[in-house]
């Protein structure tokens, strides 16, 4: 019975599908259309109308599954054959990157390489800036080759993921009910918020909040916050487990619709929380606020990756996908909704000067903000909350990370939710 | 051929074949590749074939492992116990006080109208309702019955058995309704002739003949809840857990040796209460 291994399943799967792959031959226009590329990841940018798009201005066909993150890291990590391409996040991607399952990105064959921000290639978002802790983007955004499953510091020419979406969090709050300004993260631990406060049950994005918490606190300050030793884990994970059995918390969120939830009926009036999150609640007419807090943000990345086993006319369609997608129309729709795009300068031809000053810049609305789908954000004379991509972006304290001590991690993680 | 087939044994045999091989296949076969996993070794990607107890080693070795199980235990035990005394009431009711038969399946077929919908969707409407602000909330502080919004009501262990005893009291009505109706009325009407008041009669009577009843819905329940996961995690806004939490957890994680040595200890320690069960009441000769 042991001798059943999934492993050696896969690699029949893979022989089959590389076996109906090469053959397809190389006449570009006329089979483009019957081309489908798979597409998976996380729910924020697997979005049908970028779909729609594609099959518009490329003519092929992208089918989108979203999934949470723990599922897609599974996914990248064990199925490579069920999936033509990654859209996941850059910690994700230090963690399926060894594996093999995908492969390097010729970063001459990307249009507007030269043009994505400094975060993604060499650290810097200026040439001031400092890098921040955590798995920064640009430490596993390259290999040493094509078939590189290494990552090397340098701009090598072989990139792991394309850039394509990222943003900072901070702590969503309900100003209404709060009734006073909140400026620090250990905010989420004041007993005042006692049943009111809730942290997302993702254990490799809500030990960054709650290590963000504990340095707000005064407790402890981390070398590295995105790489924990044991005893760092358990003074985090101890900290909040305490507040948890004085009843500090109302609920754990684990997806988006829930943590909308919890804010727009007044569960909760501080939690960790996604941009989009407080754009849903917005748009319900409920006064939310994504707080700037002086500790700084929490940030994340994301990307493309090519599954290893895609060749051919396949792999040339997602190249031509990567280069529409930077080109512009995604990073706009993607920036309308509180994202920023890795080539912004491309977005901007697809914003009006309204939305690209209140986005991007930080500037007054001159007029109604409205979301993607039409729904209103912001009213005329309104400012995004965190100002403009330089002040948001240049106040990154830490990026979502995974630790060589995961696994401790996780386990900690769930003696915390068991508590 | 024929000759094969009129021998009794080999006759018997075949016809218990396609059970056999159904049950073998669909339930046997399952267990044992669980129980064959819990001791295989993962990594954070892979799975690896091997012989070891480290997963038991560290379930066993974990001190939230018995606060799971307590946990789980607490949960099953409160709701069998109001489930059965509201399953075993209503069925009571439509058994003997319910005189005509139309309306005895009239009244029992509106006991299993919320089992029209889904079960996550039964439970998930208990949210707004119990909310900081919900219905519960405003219409008590409307009434004047209490000033501030009750906490307790939503994301709380109450909630978990509120939805809990919601979702399986059916689960307890049908089989002791089952076993009261055959319950021989003239037996009744002779403890009533020889002067038995109606507790006694109750006592003395309709449980002993119902028990067998009530043992197939005390096995339904604690099987349900005991193998649940989705209830505590939404009812108590993901801050308790029990068994079924655990292995979802490990799941999401990959972790599926882990996840199968819990899942074994789970499958075991519902055994063993059965079997515990089983020692009161002798379900085969009583049905």
């Amino acid at each position: 019975m042991t001798k059943v291994n999934r492993r050696t399943l896969l690699a029949g799967g893979a022989a089959a599908a590389a076996g109906t792959t090469l053959g397809a031959p190389m006449i570009w226009a006329q089979n483009i259309k019957d081309v489908t590329l798979r597409q998976f990841g996380t729910g924020v940018s697997n979005l049908n109308e970028v779909a729609q798009k594609v099959k518009e201005d490329l003519g092929f066909t992208l089918e989108m599954t979203a999934l949470d993150s723990d599922s897609v890291t599974q996914r990248a990590a064990t199925q490579p054959n069920s999936f033509d391409i990654a859209d996941i996040e850059y910690w994700i991607c230090k963690k399926v990157w060894p594996t093999g399952n995908l492969q390097p990105m010729d970063t001459s064959k990307i249009k507007n390489y030269d043009k994505i921000v400094g975060i993604f290639r060499n650290g810097l978002l200026t040439p001031e800036s400092t890098i921040a802790q955590g798995t920064a983007p640009h430490t596993v955004g390259f290999t040493s080759g094509p078939e590189g499953t290494d990552f090397v510091a340098e701009e090598s020419g072989w990139m792991t993921l394309i850039p394509t979406i990222y943003n900072a969090d901070t702590l969503g709050i309900r100003p209404d009910l709060i009734n006073r300004p909140i400026s620090n993260w250990h905010e989420l631990l004041n007993p005042e918020f006692k049943g009111k406060a809730s942290i997302l049950d993702i254990s490799s994005i809500g030990i960054m909040d709650m290590a963000m918490v504990v340095e707000s606190m005064g407790e402890y300050t981390y070398p590295d916050k995105g790489n924990m030793t044991k005893e760092e884990i358990d003074l985090t994970i101890g900290i909040f487990t305490e507040a948890k059995k004085n009843g500090q918390f109302r609920a754990f969120w684990k997806s988006f619709d829930e943590s909308v939830n919890l804010m727009a009926s007044g569960e909760v009036v501080i939690q960790s929380m996604w941009s989009p999150a407080i754009t849903a609640v917005k748009s319900k007419g409920i006064p939310c606020v994504y707080q700037p807090l002086e500790e700084g943000y929490r940030s994340w990345g994301g990307g493309i990756g090519l599954s290893a086993s895609l060749t051919g006319l396949e792999r040339d369609a997602a190249y031509e996908y990567i280069n529409w997608y930077l080109d512009g129309w995604v990073g706009g729709f993607l920036m309308r909704q509180g994202y920023y795009s890795a080539v912004p300068e491309t977005s901007k031809n697809y914003m009006s000067e309204n939305e690209w000053g209140y986005w991007f810049e930080g500037k007054e609305a001159t007029d109604t903000i409205t979301s993607p789908f039409g729904d209103p954000l912001a009213n005329a004379g309104e400012v995004r909350d965190g100002g403009s991509f330089y002040d948001r972006m240049g106040s990154v304290a830490c990026w979502n990370a995974v630790m060589d001590e995961n696994q401790y991690m996780v386990r900690k993680w769930n003696e915390f939710i068991a508590a | 051929m024929e000759k094969l087939l009129r021998n009794k044994a080999i006759s018997g045999w075949l016809m218990a074949a396609p059970l056999t091989l159904v049950l073998a296949f669909f339930l046997v076969l399952p267990i044992v590749l669980i129980v064959v996993v819990s001791f295989w070794r993962a990594t954070e990607f892979s799975i690896i074939p091997a012989f070891v107890w480290e997963n038991y080693e560290f379930l066993f070795g974990s001190s939230v492992t018995y606060q799971v199980f307590l946990n789980t235990f607490k949960y099953a035990a409160i709701t069998w116990a109001l489930t059965l005394v509201i399953g075993f009431t209503v069925a009571y009711f439509l058994a003997f006080h319910v005189r005509t038969q139309t309306w005895q399946i009239a009244l029992f077929l509106l006991c299993t109208i919320p089992f029209w919908t889904s079960n996550i969707i039964r439970m998930i409407s208990w949210i707004p309702f119990l909310g900081r602000n919900g219905i519960a909330n405003s219409t008590l502080i409307s009434w004047g019955v209490i000033d501030e919004p009750l906490e307790w009501l939503l994301f709380s262990d109450f909630a978990v058995i509120l939805a809990f005893v919601h979702l399986y009291t059916l689960f307890m009505v049908v089989p002791i309704f089952n076993t009261m109706m055959r319950i021989d009325k003239s037996l009744i009407e002779a403890a009533r002739d020889a002067g038995a008041s109606g507790v006694q009669i109750l006592w003395n009577v309709i449980i002993p003949l119902t028990k067998p009843g009530i043992m197939i819905g005390t096995i339904f329940v604690v099987t349900l809840v005991m193998g649940d996961f989705i209830t505590v995690r939404f009812m108590s806004g993901s801050q308790s857990a029990n068994v079924g939490r655990l292995i979802s957890n490990d799941i999401a994680l990959l972790a599926y040796p882990s996840a199968a040595a819990t899942a074994v200890v789970l499958l075991l320690t519902v055994l063993i209460v059965i079997g515990i069960l089983l020692r009161f009441v002798d379900i085969r000769r009583e049905l």
